[in-house]
């Protein structure tokens, strides 16, 4: 069964755009809160947690594991919409 | 019964279990052996994973890290868990797609060239062995304080242990006992953790106490005291930045893409059965990795917290504000022992000051109006997890375990460098290169063969290890993320990377990086050689030879496009083999 180059490259654009979409919000978590703004929001404070700090060592950690499983599901339902899912 | 006993006791007890385990999952082939027959459950490995990936270096020495460094230390803790989000959308699904059994073959197979192969196996050979000396100079170090055996005694038990299950049962004998040493691992962290969040704050959970307030009836914020008694003290404040931001971002970027592009973590994602469990797997290796990676920070806070509070119960500068010598705690005597905490009395007043001397307007301050000579007391960092149950009173079975799961952490590491070192060696060098018409059969022998050679060369340099040790750490990073992260990333994310481009790419990003290294830290390591001072005032742009590695990356993909362009492009067979990869399903 040989598929249609187009439907191929259409997947693979469905999955550059959700890969793009996820690192983003991997830098925006980590690089951007963590670090680049961790100064600026260090002003606000949850609990006894300065804002920047907590992205800093905690945030971006619990955003990072979500992040891979929504990539998993999301890639999962990208493949059967496609049709090149496995079994 | 006495602590020595119990721990001999819980110690031996894992080993049986780690033994036991390899007997039952020993390999019988090549596939087995290499990638464990493709057949581990996305749980299982995220699991096996992240105790792979835990070394003894995350267990044992990173919450004193953050201890001492504060904020400044974030970029370890997100570099060494954001890389593992870069390798499941970038890197896993699709090499386990491509369905061989190990990095550098994959490599040589869509480079079509037995230089890239070569070149790669040379770049995981550096990492990983660079990588399994410091484990097994760990496992001689948890040995010898626990047990109080000579340093030598303790890493031939690791070896010994090591050889049994890595050789016996290859992937597949280092998954299962992997998944035991995570379980050991994790409960030794967390439970010492728990009860001093709860003694300190109240909270259960040591992620919301490090935010909570402190149960001294001051109803004061933990960090925002912490800040307050290290300001006091002459430090910078610990939530705050300290280092310079470009170089705390580039940190935190070489360890994320260093993380992504180490071997033996990458090969790890071969073992499940579907591209699918690939991806999922990545997350549930993050999950297990966030349980100890959310914790030590409210450990490394709370220990310093713990550890200042002790020294300086009173007000700064009062003259009962300091901790009488005679009256300090028993942990502190039995960690002096060790050499691992040192007091000095430099100003004879019998007491002991804690703050920083290098702070010239604090240290002026201290001798005029409190008539301190100095710090009194030096910490090696690595105390803050090892002496935690004993700081907070906890049974000594507690104790053992934490003796227990700092082995595990390193043994779990090294076996996966040792797996990574020997099927280079056998799949990539021998049956690759050499000897392309070797048997099965023989080939799963050299593979023991060169896991044996490895075990022995880690332990020779564990035992005598060269005097760059912890420099070397830093190459490892940095020779992942400048040469085999990108070279992994181009050749499933472009068509047009053809074998020169990425030969030329991997040495591009290898020379610069180890140039940069060497500028800093010397030639080959050798003290001395260094052609500019190792400090902020010396790198240039701030940035030091740690962080380099994305800037290596840059030139490595920079170079690889350039000279692609340039020459040929790659033949249709390749460009079809880019396009399965990217694709789930077999065709």
């Amino acid at each position: 069964m040989q598929q249609t180059d187009n439907s191929r490259e259409a997947y693979w654009k469905a999955n550059l755009r959700l890969i793009t979409f996820c690192l983003v919000i991997w830098f925006v978590v980590s690089f951007g809160f963590g670090i680049l703004l961790a100064p600026v929001l260090n002003n606000i404070s949850i609990g006894g947690y300065p804002l920047g700090f907590w992205f800093a060592q905690q945030g971006s950690i619990f955003t990072f594991v979500a992040l891979i499983f929504y990539y998993a599901w999301r890639m999962n339902t990208i493949d059967r919409q496609f049709d090149v899912h496995e079994e | 019964m006495d602590l020595k006993t119990i721990t001999y006791i819980v110690v031996g007890a894992t080993f049986v279990l780690y033994i036991a385990l390899a007997w039952i999952a020993r390999a019988g082939s090549t596939g087995e052996f290499y990638v464990a027959g493709k057949g581990i459950h996305p749980i299982a490995n995220g699991m096996a994973t992240a105790a792979d990936w835990m070394s003894a270096a995350s267990f044992i020495s990173m919450a004193g890290l953050i201890a001492f460094q504060g904020y400044d230390a974030s970029a370890y803790v997100m570099g060494w868990t954001g890389g593992f989000v870069l390798l499941a959308l970038l890197l896993a699904p699709y090499l386990r797609k491509f369905g061989k059994f190990t990095v550098p073959e994959f490599v040589g197979d869509r480079f079509y060239s037995q230089t890239a192969r070569i070149v790669a196996v040379i770049c995981l050979l550096v990492i990983s062995i660079t990588y399994v000396i410091g484990q097994m100079r760990g496992v001689g170090i948890a040995f010898s304080r626990f047990l109080e055996v000579p340093i030598h005694i303790g890493l031939l038990a690791g070896m010994v242990i090591v050889f049994f299950y890595a050789v016996l049962g290859g992937m597949k004998g280092i998954t299962y006992t992997q998944i035991a040493q995570y379980v050991v691992m994790i409960f030794a962290y967390t439970v010492p953790a728990i009860f001093i969040s709860l003694q300190l704050t109240g909270h259960f959970l040591p992620q919301t106490g490090l935010g909570g307030t402190l149960n001294d009836g001051s109803d004061q914020y933990l960090l925002h005291a912490l800040d307050k008694v290290l300001v006091d003290l002459g430090f910078a404040a610990y939530s705050e930045l300290k280092g310079s931001m470009l170089n705390m971002f580039l940190l935190a970027m070489a360890l994320m893409i260093g993380t992504a592009g180490l071997p033996h973590v990458i090969v790890r994602f071969f073992t499940v059965p579907r591209v699918h469990d690939a991806r999922r797997s990545a997350g549930w290796t993050l999950l297990f990795m966030a349980a100890l990676y959310t914790t030590a920070p409210a450990v490394g806070a709370m220990a310093i917290y713990n550890l200042i509070k002790t020294v300086q119960p009173g007000e700064v500068g009062s003259a009962e504000g300091n901790l009488a010598m005679e009256d300090r705690p028993d942990w502190m005597r039995t960690w002096e022992n060790t050499g691992l905490l040192k007091f000095e009395d430099k100003n004879n007043d019998g007491r002991i000051q804690y703050y920083n001397d290098r702070n010239p307007e604090f240290a002026a301050k201290a001798e005029e109006e409190f008539g301190w000579q100095g710090n009194e007391m030096t910490v090696d960092r690595d105390i803050m997890v090892l002496a935690n149950p004993e700081i907070a009173n906890l049974p000594n079975w507690v104790i053992a375990l934490v003796a227990a799961g700092g082995i595990a952490a390193a043994l779990s590491t090294a076996a996966g460098l040792l797996l990574a070192i020997s099927s280079a060696i056998s799949h990539d060098l021998l049956k690759g290169v050499f000897m392309p018409q070797i048997s099965e059969k023989r080939e799963l022998l050299a593979g023991r063969l060169a896991m044996v050679g490895a075990i022995l060369l880690a332990g020779y340099f564990g035992l005598n290890p060269p005097g760059f040790a912890a420099e070397v750490v830093a190459l490892a990073f940095g020779l992942a993320a400048a040469s085999l992260f990108p070279t992994l990333m181009m050749g499933i994310f472009s068509k047009t990377i053809n074998n020169k481009g990425a030969v030329a790419g991997m040495i591009a990003g290898l020379v610069t990086t180890l140039l940069y290294i060497f500028t800093y830290k010397g030639w080959f390591f050798i003290p001395g050689t260094n052609m500019l001072p190792d400090n902020p005032d010396g790198w240039i742009f701030g940035i030091s030879p740690g962080s380099f590695g994305p800037i290596g990356a840059l030139f490595n993909f920079v170079v690889a496009y350039v000279v692609s362009k340039a020459t040929t492009p790659p033949p249709a067979h390749i460009q079809q083999m880019v396009e399965d990869v990217r694709i789930p399903r077999a065709y």
